[in-house]
């Protein structure tokens, strides 16, 4: 687990600006928390945690209040899972990044302030790796079992991996009643 | 029990009802129908290569248009792309568009512009739909009674493919705006939603659709109204909604996607009887800001809720934090990164840059008031400021009132349409450690340039600050 001891991490520091060019999906891992990461020659900054080899390789990202918010771009989702995060654990995250994740397969776990305190006071005094099961919606550490809330539809589409839009896809008749019912159908006709 | 203008148009949205309100579940997904669809480049070549790669099509290639903004060159146009990055990222979007049917507004288009810009001023933006986008900004078409809100890359695929998308019912927040400011010419709308944000913080909206009503609400204008709703990000509110009326109807008349005439006549009839929060509605928070002795605001810190008054000093992290820890840690990071002392009047402050533009703060109206401060007068030889119109029809509208002339003669650099230095994707950016007053909407770390430091501020306050060269106090001024 990284500790992350900040609030109200904005999706310009996990993924800075000049890293939204690419078209591609992947390949954001190295750019996480770039100007952060990096000082203006590109050389790696010792004072940030994702730098401290103690932390190598960990998947899991805990941090604090409104993680996540500002832009709603994608790239910040892609830029965790590529560095090899699956799961960010914090005490609320901003709404469109909540979204996002469940798009590709990252886990966001909200916890109360108490939980949170608890995990950083367990992670910063010691190197105990946690288990998360999804299923049971359990954080095993320390001897301690903390169980956390998701709703059945997001936890149903991260284990089963569903194609939304094909699933949505499968409501073509409701969606045409619903255009043609619609008020606003009235006006798209000046949309030509 | 009454319904809010935020429940009445989602209802009229609803394709498939949240499933789980039965089954005892807290809150399901429900499947909310898509009016109108934005497109730009950034966030969405992924969608499209994604439905190449499915064989899926776009349900309704007429229900989205599509705009370049946040790479453009705000330079000559006449001039290559030297960015072979952001050139691949332009020309990827015109192509899908060509091949998904869209209606693009590219780089050499009369009417390109930022996209929330651009939106409305095509008239494309309509009372009571649903509107969504790939950029958080999207709150600002709210400003017409519309459901608007920004979206991921998976969900503009999700949109494209199906014109639905998913969605958790947000909750309802009415925020009362109650007085008028005293010498009210100088105080904006964009000081309002500054101090809004201010006072319930970046996340004091997450969860929730912000409804914002007043006396002052009603007297503002269409453009004034976008700036607001614009920033209900800021605050982490899913979108933000002004009820419209005939300021909002008339705007509408004679925009090219607007409907016309007496079709008009009847839906503008149909919206002043329907798009209103019911007198008993009941919204799940109320907050209530009074403004009448609003002074012009400015960000001191690295989020929009670091605000001060102009006629404040930099706080101390104690003052900020109130007691929280980790306010307290945030205050301290950011003053450091914005290398100010607390105690330091903001008048103090000087400026290395000044930038006038943004989806924010880039419409006409803010140019001429922009100008209003200028005119006659010449920008601080420490300054470089620049203003960069919302749209091509902001820019050419301008020019018509002679504005440019008058930017121009005062030291401002005058430049084409874009994003531009709101996020730096494109070249204006700041180097390290230059200052700037800035019309935009985030003051996050990096976020007009690595280690460039910027203060949120309104378009006549930015104005004012480019001629002195440092932060005063507008007021004065007008």
């Amino acid at each position: 687990m990284i500790p992350l001891d900040m609030t109200n991490v904005d999706t310009d520091q996990i993924i800075p600006k000049q890293f939204l060019k690419l078209i591609e999906k992947s390949g954001y891992g190295g750019f996480l928390f770039y100007d952060r990461r990096f000082d203006h020659d590109g050389k790696p900054k010792n004072d940030f945690i994702l730098n401290d080899p103690k932390f190598e390789q960990r998947q899991i990202l805990l941090t604090r209040d409104n993680f996540g918010c500002g832009s709603s771009r994608e790239h910040a989702v892609w830029a965790l899972f590529d560095y090899g995060i699956r799961v960010v654990i914090a005490s609320s995250f901003a709404d469109i990044f909540y979204n996002n994740c469940f798009k590709r397969g990252l886990l966001p776990i909200y916890l109360s302030q108490n939980d949170i305190e608890f995990l950083f006071s367990v992670v910063n005094n010691s190197d105990m790796s946690a288990e998360i099961s999804l299923q049971k919606q359990i954080i095993s550490i320390a001897g301690k079992k903390i169980n956390f809330n998701i709703d059945s539809t997001r936890k149903k589409m991260l284990l089963e991996g569903i194609d939304e839009i094909g699933y949505t896809l499968g409501f073509e008749e409701q969606i045409l009643n619903y255009e043609k019912s619609s008020k606003t159908a009235d006006y798209n006709k000046y949309l030509v | 029990m009454g319904k809010t203008l935020f429940d009445k148009v989602w209802d009229s949205h609803v394709v498939i009802d949240d499933e789980s309100k039965n089954a005892g579940d807290a809150n399901g997904p429900s499947l909310i129908y898509v009016d109108r669809h934005l497109v730009h480049e950034v966030t969405s070549p992924q969608a499209f290569a994604s439905l190449k790669q499915t064989g899926r099509q776009v349900r309704h290639p007429e229900l989205t248009i599509a705009t370049t903004d946040h790479n453009v060159s705000t330079e000559n146009r006449t001039l290559p792309i030297v960015d072979s990055v952001s050139k691949m990222q332009l020309e990827t979007l015109a192509r899908n568009c060509r091949e998904f049917g869209i209606t693009i507004y590219d780089i050499n288009s009369p009417e390109q512009g930022i996209v929330h810009v651009i939106g409305p001023e095509l008239g494309f933006t309509l009372p009571g739909t649903t509107i969504v986008c790939g950029d958080s900004h999207t709150s600002t078409h709210g400003a017409f009674g519309a459901l608007a809100f920004g979206i991921g890359t998976s969900e503009v695929e999700h949109v494209l493919a199906t014109q639905c998308i998913w969605m958790y019912k947000p909750k309802s927040f009415l925020i009362n705006i109650e007085g008028n400011p005293r010498k009210n010419h100088a105080i904006t709308s964009k000081d309002i939603i500054l101090k809004i944000i201010r006072k319930i913080g970046t996340d004091g909206g997450t969860g929730t659709v912000i409804e914002y009503r007043g006396d002052m609400i009603s007297r503002l204008s269409m453009e004034q109204r976008m700036t607001i709703c614009n920033m209900s990000i800021e605050g982490g509110a899913r979108a933000g909604l002004i009820a419209p009326d005939e300021t909002t109807f008339n705007y509408l008349k004679g925009r090219r996607y607007a409907p016309k005439e007496s079709e008009l006549e009847r839906l503008v009839e149909f919206w002043r009887a329907n798009l209103k929060s019911d007198a008993n509605a009941k919204f799940d928070r109320v907050e209530t800001i009074n403004v009448t002795d609003l002074a012009p605001q400015v960000t001191w810190g690295t989020n929009p809720s670091m605000v001060a008054d102009i006629t404040d000093s930099i706080p101390s992290p104690e003052e900020f934090a109130q007691g929280d820890e980790n306010k307290m840690k945030l205050a301290v990071r950011a003053l450091e990164y914005m290398n100010l002392e607390p105690g330091t009047p903001l008048t103090d402050l000087h400026v290395d840059r000044v930038f006038i533009g943004s989806c924010t703060n880039s419409r006409l109206e803010d140019l001429i008031e922009a100008s209003l401060v200028v005119k006659g007068r010449k920008v601080s030889a420490e300054v470089r400021a620049m203003v960069v119109p919302g749209s091509q029809k902001v820019k050419s509208d301008a020019e018509k009132l002679g504005l440019d002339t008058v930017f121009k003669d005062s030291g401002f650099e005058w430049r084409e349409s874009g994003c531009s230095m709101c996020l730096g994707m494109n070249p204006d950016i700041l180097l390290p450690g230059e200052r700037c007053a800035s019309t935009s909407n985030r003051n996050f770390e990096g976020r007009q340039g690595a280690g460039g430091r910027t203060h949120l501020v309104s378009p006549i306050m930015a104005a004012a600050c480019a001629i002195e060269g440092h932060f005063v106090d507008v007021r004065d001024w007008l």
